[in-house]
């Protein structure tokens, strides 16, 4: 089977990899760069437990191939903590208890932050609308989007 | 356990939030979950499903895929020795079909390989030749005379005339006088029910990756409620020694009762047995909902009696389930529970489960309850209207409590229903007003909960820390609250004990993680570990001072003198007695095990405000609120977080969630997107109100909470959506169709 090269950058760091042509985002970065953050619930698109940035656009890595990552920048969750510095999001998830079992959270805090980098200040509906892609099937969604909303305040200054 | 009278203890931790120990993991994505893994030199394995519903296998022909480059192994049925016992070689036959496949996604063949890709593509080569058998879908029709037959051999032994020998057990439970209480009743409402078969729905499919050694060794790793049950399953279905096969648990991605079994673990070991390499299997999707776990679908009829002043004098329910193509006691749960929450003079439940080519039934929370007491609490509900009687008044006028004989047996002790409903009665949204195509709805709920086979290890380290090794895989927070239970009961900070998840070979057995069993059962067991270490402690610090042990006590994580003639010695904390320990005796465990009872009943209500679309029939969860006894919330945050979990998970059941199946038997809604479990925008905030009526079972009060919070829903929902459309809905779910079609039958 031909294999195609792919140049490309996940969270700030520059990686190459040969892939199948059929191959999907999420399989790259799960089986050939070892970032098993994002996860596959589904792998068509409707639990968004792989969701990722790729330039900066909220995708499910299920979706994208991953020869289009050929010169992109991509953003995953590992990606969020700096060294030891937890993102505000990842903080207020732990302090809110918005996760249980854990699996739909990296996707939902990858939506979550893609949400306040466009929307500092959502609504509880707007936060409720934005994660209806992600599934969770522990929390009943409650206490994430308390969590959103007091990382978001934290992050406003509020 | 001793019982506990009065549970008066001062909580210093036991009742706070602190953060999860494995929090840090799953947001950053350090966690590692049953795909997550890999091994050198690993396989990856895939399995070839059944496309019809039921099919003799005539023959099944895998030398084409053997022969493709980069296929190192093959099984089919016949790589299987079954088990002789019928628990097992159900599961074994579930996880491989032998002679027939039994429902659409019946796994008949595997393959492991180099790639995914090599492995997908070995299996279009395997040839099956299928005898295509005529198939029964629904439970009605599959115990009547005349059904296919989906396991001949299987019949219950005393089946009656007229019924199938798809019937496979039934039961029978209550008491007193059914004529004479239906004679008492001034209204009688008769009606039936069905509710549709639903999915756990956990975000993370199945996956293990199993290696075998040629000396017959192997180790396992998997994502599992109970990694002991597989360790045993998986031993009698591959003819091992249990202590030859190590499985460790994963971190596990949801399970709510469907990963309390094995589907692709026994493959996996045997593909690695043939190839001598590592093989992992994760499932798609599709193959998780066409083969795991679905409950089970049921058709209930039910009877009850009431006075004119809301007295129940009667009640009578006949359940009919079915949990797919093997037999299932699930009904028996059901027939107990239907009644549980009422304190009834006659009251009589008859179940039957009956085979039908769906794949095999996995618990699901609360298994077989919420569809019995749906059921109950509709026609409770539809009484009440007929009366002109509150629904919380009658509820309250009825209720079980302590001394209660309850429906199924057993004589109550301390309960919270009555201490649960009065607190939905003085709730602020009980009295909220409605709107237009607006109503409000009611239910309560119940779980026997359960205790178990567990197993506990404390350890000290030299820096006065301290490790608490348990065997039950944490679905909901319970290493939070083990560790916050240790750490009360030793005096010592939160975070000096950490609590791990061990393996199949460094601990005794621990039953699966089920049953709501785990903070009861393990956090009596930590306690109870903590009190041995804290009883080696005294002696070792009593040695020291050259007093007897009697004279000492442990008080706030030290050792002090007690007693007018101990003589006067400084404490000895906890860290000093742990960093002195190599000179007084080496290091210092405690250790506890227990085939723990004493679990304690739970009860919730459910109350609920949804608006119907008249033009639609679509509904909508305006509010929500749960109210439950707890026993003692060890962590708040994740008995709130069980409470709203369970209740958007029965929203889901009463309003989207089926299993739909084509006149071909094939399940046609194997994916997210056509079977559509609530999304956060669906739903209203979902309110908490935790009740603590102490458990006398366990030493600080605690009872299981996980399950009970499904129950409500179902009913709750109904009632209101019955209420606002003006219509007495008795289908599950309620979808817009079927709320239209109740609206215009009605005119």
């Amino acid at each position: 089977m031909k294999t195609i090269p792919v140049s490309t950058r996940v969270n700030g760091d520059s990686v190459e990899f040969l892939c199948a042509p059929e191959e999907t985002l999420l399989d790259a970065l799960r089986n050939r760069l070892g970032l098993t953050g994002a996860k596959e619930g589904c792998g068509s698109g409707d639990c968004g437990a792989c969701s990722v940035l790729v330039d900066g656009r909220l995708v499910c890595a299920c979706l994208v191939l991953a020869a289009e990552a050929e010169g992109a920048e991509i953003a995953t969750v590992e990606g969020m903590a700096e060294g030891e510095r937890l993102h505000p999001l990842q903080r207020h998830f732990i302090d809110s208890a918005a996760l249980q079992c854990g699996v739909c959270t990296p996707g939902i805090l990858v939506a979550a932050k893609a949400l306040l980098d466009h929307n500092p200040d959502p609504s509880d509906e707007e936060v409720r609308y934005w994660l209806a892609g992600n599934l969770c099937r522990c929390t009943g969604y409650d206490k994430i989007v308390r969590a959103v909303q007091s990382a978001a305040a934290e992050m406003r200054g509020a | 356990m001793t019982r506990q009278d009065k549970i008066t203890r001062a909580f210093k931790q036991v009742g706070t939030r602190p953060p999860r120990p494995d929090g840090i993991d799953k947001v950053t994505g350090r966690a590692m979950y049953g795909a997550d893994m890999t091994a050198p030199g690993m396989l990856w394995g895939k399995v070839l499903r059944s496309p019809h519903a039921h099919a003799r296998i005539r023959s099944i022909d895998t030398s084409a895929a053997e022969a493709l480059e980069g296929v190192k192994a093959v099984v089919t049925g016949a790589d299987f020795t079954l088990p002789e016992d019928d628990f097992y070689r159900d599961v074994a036959v579930n996880c491989m079909a032998q002679d027939a496949a039994l429902y659409d996604g019946h796994a008949v063949a595997a393959v492991a390989a180099v790639s995914e890709a090599v492995a997908k593509a070995a299996l279009k080569l395997i040839k099956v030749e299928y005898e295509v058998l005529p198939h029964v879908i629904d439970v009605d029709a599959a115990m009547t005379t005349g059904a296919p037959v989906v396991q001949p051999g299987r019949a219950y032994e005393n089946v009656p005339e007229g019924m199938s020998e798809n019937v496979t057990s039934h039961c029978e439970f209550g008491h007193g006088d059914l004529a004479a209480g239906f004679a008492k009743a001034d209204v009688i409402v008769e009606r039936s029910f069905r509710t549709a078969a639903t999915h756990q729905g956990y975000i993370e499919p199945h996956a293990c990756l199993a290696s075998m050694g040629g000396d017959g060794r192997a180790d396992l790793w998997c994502c599992t409620q109970g990694q002991f049950h597989v360790r045993e399953v998986c031993a009698e279905i591959l003819g091992m020694e249990s202590s030859q096969l190590r499985v460790t648990a994963s971190e596990i991605g949801g399970g709510f009762g469907g990963k309390t079994t094995v589907f692709i673990e026994p493959v996996a070991l045997a593909l690695s047995r043939k190839a001598g390499r590592p093989v992992k299997i994760v499932m798609k999707r599709d193959e998780v909902f066409r083969a795991t776990g679905p409950t089970v679908h049921s058709s209930i009829d039910v009877k009850i009696g009431m006075t004119r002043d809301g007295r129940i004098t009667a009640g009578e329910a006949h359940l009919r389930y079915s949990g797919g193509a093997f037999p299932c006691g699930t009904v028996d749960m059901g027939a107990q529970s239907a009644f549980a929450a009422y304190d009834l003079d006659a009251v009589r439940t008859f179940g039957w489960n009956a085979m039908t080519n769906r794949p095999k039934e996995a618990a699901y929370r609360a298994p077989g309850a919420p569809q019995a007491i749906y059921a109950v609490e509709s026609v409770v509900d539809e009484l009440c209207q007929k009366l002109g009687l509150d629904p919380l008044d009658v509820r309250i006028l009825n209720a079980a409590r302590k001394g209660t004989k309850s429906a199924y047996g057993p004589t109550f002790d301390e309960i919270g229903l009555l201490a649960t409903l009065e607190a939905a009665k003085a709730h602020p949204h009980y009295t909220a007003p409605l709107g237009p195509n607006q109503g409000r709805g009611l239910s309560c709920g119940f779980w026997f909960n359960f205790g178990g086979n567990t197993c506990v290890t404390m350890n000290l380290a030299f820096d006065g820390t301290v490790t608490i090794t348990e065997g039950n895989p944490d679905i909901g927070g319970s290493r939070a609250s083990i560790s916050l239970m240790a750490a009360e009961e030793l005096g010592i900070p939160y975070d000096k004990v950490r609590t791990i998840v061990a393996d199949t070979a460094s601990i005794g057995h621990n039953d699966i993680t089920d049953g709501s069993r785990v903070t009861f059962s393990v956090g009596l067991a930590a306690i109870e570990a903590a009190r041995d270490a804290i009883a080696k402690m005294c002696a070792r610090v009593a040695k020291i001072w050259g007093i007897d042990p009697d004279a000492v006590e442990w008080k706030d994580g030290a050792v002090h003198p007690s007693g007018p003639n101990a003589g006067k010695f400084p404490p000895m904390t906890l860290a000093e007695i742990a960093a002195t320990s190599p000179n007084t005796g080496g290091p210092i465990a405690g250790h506890y095990e227990v085939n723990a009872d004493g679990a304690g009943v739970s009860f919730g209500v459910h109350l609920v405000d949804v608006e119907v679309d008249p033009e639609t029939g679509a509904t909508k969860v305006l509010r929500y609120t749960v109210f439950q006894d707890a026993g003692k919330a060890v962590h708040p945050d994740y008995v709130e977080g069980q409470m709203q979990g369970g209740a958007v998970q029965g929203i889901g059941w009463a309003l989207n969630e089926e299993y739909i199946y084509g006149e071909d038997g094939r399940l046609q809604n194997p994916g997210f997107l056509d079977y559509r479990v609530p999304v956060a925008s669906d739903l209203p905030e979902i309110e908490t109100v935790i009740l603590e009526i102490p458990n006398p079972g366990h030493p600080y009060g605690v009872r299981g909470v996980g399950e009970t919070p499904i129950v409500p829903p179902l009913a709750a929902i109904s009632n209101a959506v019955s209420r606002a459309a003006g219509v007495r809905l008795t289908e599950l779910p309620m979808s817009p169709p079927r709320i239209l079609k109740a609206l215009s039958a009605q005119g």
